[in-house]
């Protein structure tokens, strides 16, 4: 059933010069929620507003339920957006605010203010209808905006950095509050953030994007465990990259050597001979007897862990130590061995 | 179902077509009212073959917009019927006037071609259905994100500058530079505005006049200086200084704008004329000879002055507060003293907007007309020049046109050069970040200085405002009879009982006429001004910068050059329209658009534009996000917008001079009659009326519109 699955061809967004999105095709299966990540400026924005019908695409087509929306207005398309900043209408009280999309659609206003209370009843959210939104909390508000979303049954249901104006504490919780609702609605939703954690979280599916350009899509143990490139591997949850020579392939492991130290890993399409990149998470480190020489330059006591910057042959990296290691003082000479279980390290490809 | 903006707008077009007046016939009042047996179908009908091609093409776009079917296709035959059909429209009015086929190469197209007027009511609301039918074409093609209404409505003010701001200038340009067969020639524009009345400079070395360029050029330089040193003055004082009631310099600048036309001339005539209060006073008290001075170059200066001050003021405490405290008490701190810091910092941040100021009141005096027509006396200016070249013996509409344009190339340069050279420095926005801190006080020779100017001058400018006031209710106050009557407000404003309420005095009509002129015209003016400013704003579509540039320019347009224009283009078919009132509503949308687009243009840089876009994602129309977001957080914009074109379509007249005819008279025009046949009390007391009329008006505006409500509210009882 594909009934409002979210299909993107070929999207391209030029202004003027500028190459805002250069070429992005996916999809957004029905009932599944995908996240846009990726750093500012990388155009994910601008592809969540190209499918809202806020913007226009300058090539490429977007289809919903099989259906070509690309000429229809974003009032047409059954498409709704929270923003980032909610957007609520500070000239209308909260359940006029939520009731707005269904009296423009011409329901009569007291049915519309009835289904907008029941709305605000589903996101807990019941008897602040009387107020005005500057007189709520910052989360309150974003419920509300998801409300008034939420009321008028979108096919799709585009979130544009849900959390950003929220405090830390509060993040988890909506984050799961929204998770929740999805899936127990069977919405189909396009979700952008920049921040990993987030999309991991919440994701059937994500798309990084970079420089207007799709790195990578699939799965959150795709994408952390397996990177198509270094940029995905460091974004995916920062990563020190090592080249790697690799000497064997068999059975879909390869052997590969770095300096002192050697792996065995899924390969990933890498030939023996060939070059290859090797992206070690922070906890993906230990310090052994043998392997990589290293001087431990600088650790930092974080409570739950230790970070430590570690000078090896390859360059400066980054690792993290549960806070029961026993570390040597900072400048003592240690070896550095790397854990091959699946987020820990991967191949690198590309070479 | 819904309708649709295309069902809709071909339903328009039926109207257009067969419901209204097609033709406007001359002298007809009712012109633009429904008569079906007037309309273009009628006429058709009834065997009109020089109509045929535009209906049968209306017909066609009429079933395409209403077939059930959308989608890519029909946008492009929607979009093609409706530039056919438009085409087709302006093409038979072109071809066709009230002499018959003027051009017999379309002769196949429009066959037997009787002659015919210009267009009625039908003709214009066809134009306007046809514009919008194009724009749900292009919506439909994807054009405009999908929205019909933007579309529509960027197409529709488009057509809209393009017929009342372009087209006139355009063909004003064709008048001054044409011969009689339409060839262009540069020589007759020489011989038109080249002679010495113009450019001559004989008052450098003998008594002879100078020409009209070079009178208006000192004028508007004296007046700029004058005017720009009196506002630093009063602007310094009212911010700066630790004057008592110097919150009251404030009121003194609402003034010029409620102030009718002739008013501030005619009580300086009042004052210092042969027979004025003040001459007479000299010359019975210390034998000064009373002498006819005031006419000419001084007395238009003083009134100029008088009247552009505040504007001054305005533009400069503008800039004055917008610089931040902090730099001055940057500068204290940096042991400077309050001479130092004042000639240092703040004297140099405030440069600029002294000549913004100069600048502003340059091109303000070129477009003044009321005051060198009355005080002018042989000192000529451009603007006075022009109006005598149509109103006066001669009738020479070239010869206005091409000192129109002379009029236009000055003032345009000095507006490109305050915009450009300027730029952004001359208006500083006051951001409303919390900029704490005191002002350094003034240095106390600026101090007195500035004090010693302001408050002499606020005391004149209101013995003028009261002269005007007073002179209304006093049997002759030019001639310095000072018994207290009504009989000037009775010749004006009668009224008698003869079976119903008869409106006797003299005045009425001429009120009546500006009243429904003005109600008609602010709320469009505000509706233009705000919707032009929202799509500048919020929307990007190619033609932006045409648009934007096409409503500078109806605003650095000088009022006389306006009307000269709108008299070459609106004088004959097919948009021929002189002599109705709808001219004068025209003249008065596109002339004050801009202030509204201004004031719109502030007032949305302070609404999040994803309050828009949040709108329309919940499913809203753009047409619908207007009237429900952003109108209502617009409040304010709007109600200086309706302020603004209420008052200036009363108190306008240097365009409208041009324009008024006998059944659609307005106040100022009036006032100017009985101004040039010396009957100044009546004149005065007309005034006095106007500025009631603009006082209730503005505050009928403010209680109609209300505020908008945002904050907190009192709630009562228990919150959860």
């Amino acid at each position: 059933m594909n009934g409002s699955t979210l299909r993107l061809e070929g999207i391209v967004k030029r202004f003027g010069h500028t190459v805002a999105v250069a070429e992005a095709s996916f999809e957004v299966a029905d009932g599944t929620l995908s996240t846009l990540l990726g750093p500012s400026g990388c155009g994910k924005t601008t592809v969540l507003r190209m499918v809202a019908g806020l913007e226009a695409p300058s090539a490429g087509r977007i289809l919903i339920g099989g259906r070509d929306v690309t000429a229809l207005s974003a009032a047409e398309r059954g498409v709704s957006l929270v923003f980032q900043s909610y957007a609520l209408f500070p000239h209308m009280s909260v359940v006029e605010n939520v009731a707005y999309g269904l009296t423009v659609a011409g329901v009569k206003r007291r049915e519309a203010l009835a289904r907008a209370e029941e709305a605000m009843a589903g996101v807990g959210l019941s008897g602040l209808g009387a107020r005005l939104p500057s007189e709520l909390s910052g989360g309150q508000q974003q419920r509300v905006a998801l409300a008034r979303a939420l009321v008028l049954r979108p096919r799709v249901l585009l979130f544009d950095e849900p959390l950003s104006n929220l405090d830390a504490r509060l993040r988890r919780k909506v984050r799961d509050d929204i998770r929740a609702l999805q899936q127990r609605l069977g919405l189909t939703v396009l979700y952008v953030t920049h921040d990993q954690h987030e999309a991991l979280a919440v994701s059937d599916n994500v798309i990084v994007m970079r420089q207007g350009a799709i790195a990578q899509i699939g799965t959150p143990r795709d994408l952390y465990e397996r990177p198509a490139d270094a940029f995905v591997a460091d974004f995916m949850g920062e990563a020190s990259l090592i080249p790697a020579e690799v000497e064997a392939v068999a059975d879909g492991i390869a052997t590969v050597r770095a300096g002192e130290l050697r792996l065995s890993l899924p390969a990933r399409g890498v030939a023996p001979g060939g070059g290859a990149r090797l992206a070690v998470r922070p906890h993906g480190w230990r310090i052994a007897e043998a392997g990589l020489p290293a001087t431990l330059q600088r650790v930092s006591y974080l409570g739950a862990t230790l970070e430590a910057l570690i000078d090896t042959g390859f360059g400066e990296v980054f690792a993290v130590f549960p806070v029961g290691s026993s570390l040597p003082a900072p400048g003592s000479a240690i070896r550095l061995a790397v854990d091959t279980t699946p987020g820990a390290a991967a191949l690198i490809p590309e070479g | 179902m819904r309708l649709t903006a295309a069902a809709g707008w071909a339903a328009a077009l039926v109207a257009a077509l067969a419901l209204f007046r097609w033709h406007r016939p001359p002298g007809s009042e009712w012109w633009f009212m429904p008569d079906p047996g007037a309309s273009a179908l009628a006429l058709v009908v009834s065997g009109a073959g020089s109509l045929l091609a535009f209906a049968l093409a209306a017909a066609a776009l009429v079933l395409v917009a209403l077939a059930p079917w959308r989608g890519v296709a029909r946008g492009n035959a929607l979009l093609a019927l409706s530039l056919l059909a438009a085409a087709l429209l302006v093409l038979q009015g072109l071809a066709v006037t009230h002499r018959g086929l003027v051009l017999p190469a379309l002769a196949p197209l429009f066959g037997d071609a009787a002659p015919q007027p210009g267009l009625g009511g039908g003709g214009w609301l066809a134009i306007a259905a046809l514009t919008m039918l194009a724009g749900a074409g292009i919506a439909e093609r994807g054009g405009f994100r999908g929205d019909a209404f933007l579309a529509g409505s960027v197409l529709l003010l488009g057509v809209l500058l393009t017929l009342f701001v372009f087209l006139p200038l355009g063909l004003m340009f064709a008048e001054a530079f044409q011969d009689r067969d339409g060839a262009f020639a540069p020589a007759r524009f020489l011989g038109l505005v080249g002679g010495r009345d113009v450019w001559g400079l004989d008052c450098a070395w003998s008594s002879a006049a100078c020409g009209a360029v070079w009178n208006t050029l000192l004028l508007g330089v004296l007046t700029a200086s004058l005017a720009t040193l009196l506002g630093l003055a009063f602007a310094l004082v009212y911010l700066r200084s630790s004057m008592p009631g110097k919150r009251w310099l404030r009121v003194l600048s609402i003034l010029p704008i409620i102030t009718p036309p002739f008013v501030i001339s005619l009580a300086i005539i009042v004052l210092f004329g042969r027979t004025g209060i003040v001459s007479v006073a000299l010359d019975e008290w210390f034998d000064i000879p009373r002498s006819r001075w005031i006419y000419g170059l001084p007395g238009v200066l003083l009134a100029q002055v008088l009247s552009q001050a505040p504007l001054a003021f305005l533009v400069i405490v503008g800039v004055l507060e917008g610089i931040s405290p902090t730099l001055e008490e940057a500068s204290g701190t940096l042991g400077a003293r309050r001479w130092d810091t004042f000639r240092r910092v703040t004297w140099p941040l405030l440069k600029p907007g002294l000549a913004a100021a100069f600048l502003v009141n340059f091109v303000e005096s070129l477009s003044d007309f009321g005051n060198p027509l009355v005080l002018g006396g042989n000192f000529e200016v451009l603007s006075v020049k022009i109006y005598f070249a149509i109103a006066g013996a001669q009738h020479d509409p070239a010869q206005a046109a091409a000192l129109g344009l002379v009029l236009l190339a000055l003032t345009l340069g000095a507006f490109l050069l305050q915009r450009y050279w300027l730029g952004r420095a001359s208006y500083v926005t006051v951001t409303g970040k919390g900029d704490s801190g005191l002002h350094a006080s003034l240095p106390r020779r600026v101090d007195w200085l500035c004090r010693g100017v302001a408050v002499p001058w606020a005391v004149f400018t209101l013995v003028t405002y009261g002269i005007v006031v007073f002179g209304g209710f006093v049997a002759d106050i030019g001639r310095f009879d000072l018994t207290f009557s009504w009989q000037h407000f009775e010749r004006g404003f009668a009224v008698t009982w003869q079976d119903g309420l008869f409106f006797q005095g003299s005045a009425w009509p001429s009120l009546f006429t500006t009243l429904w002129i003005a109600a008609v015209a602010a709320p469009l003016t505000a509706a233009v001004g705000l919707i032009a400013a929202w799509l500048t704003a919020r929307q990007r579509f190619p033609g932006r910068g045409t648009l934007e540039f096409g409503t500078l320019l109806s605003f650095a347009v000088p009022g006389t050059v306006v009307g000269v224009s709108y008299i070459v283009a609106f004088n004959v078919p097919p948009f021929e329209l002189t002599g109705t009132g709808m001219i004068l509503i025209f003249c008065f949308v596109f002339r004050n658009m801009p202030v509204g687009m201004r004031a719109g243009l502030a007032g949305l840089s302070q609404i999040d534009r994803s309050l828009d876009e949040a709108s329309a994602s919940l499913g809203a129309a753009s047409g619908t996000t207007m009237r429900r977001v952003v109108l209502p957080l617009l409040r304010p914009a709007l109600v200086t917008a309706l302020v603004y074109s209420f008052v200036s379509a009363i108190t306008a007249v240097s365009a409208v001079i041009f324009l008024v005819s006998a059944e659609h008279n307005l106040a100022t025009a009036y006032i100017a009659g009985r101004v040039e046949a010396g009957e100044y009390p009546l004149a005065i007391a007309y005034a006095t009326v106007l500025i009631g009329i603009m006082l209730a008006g503005i505050l009928g505006i403010q209680a109609l519109v209300g505020e908008r409500r945002l904050g907190r509210r009192l709630r009562v009882g228990a919150a959860a």
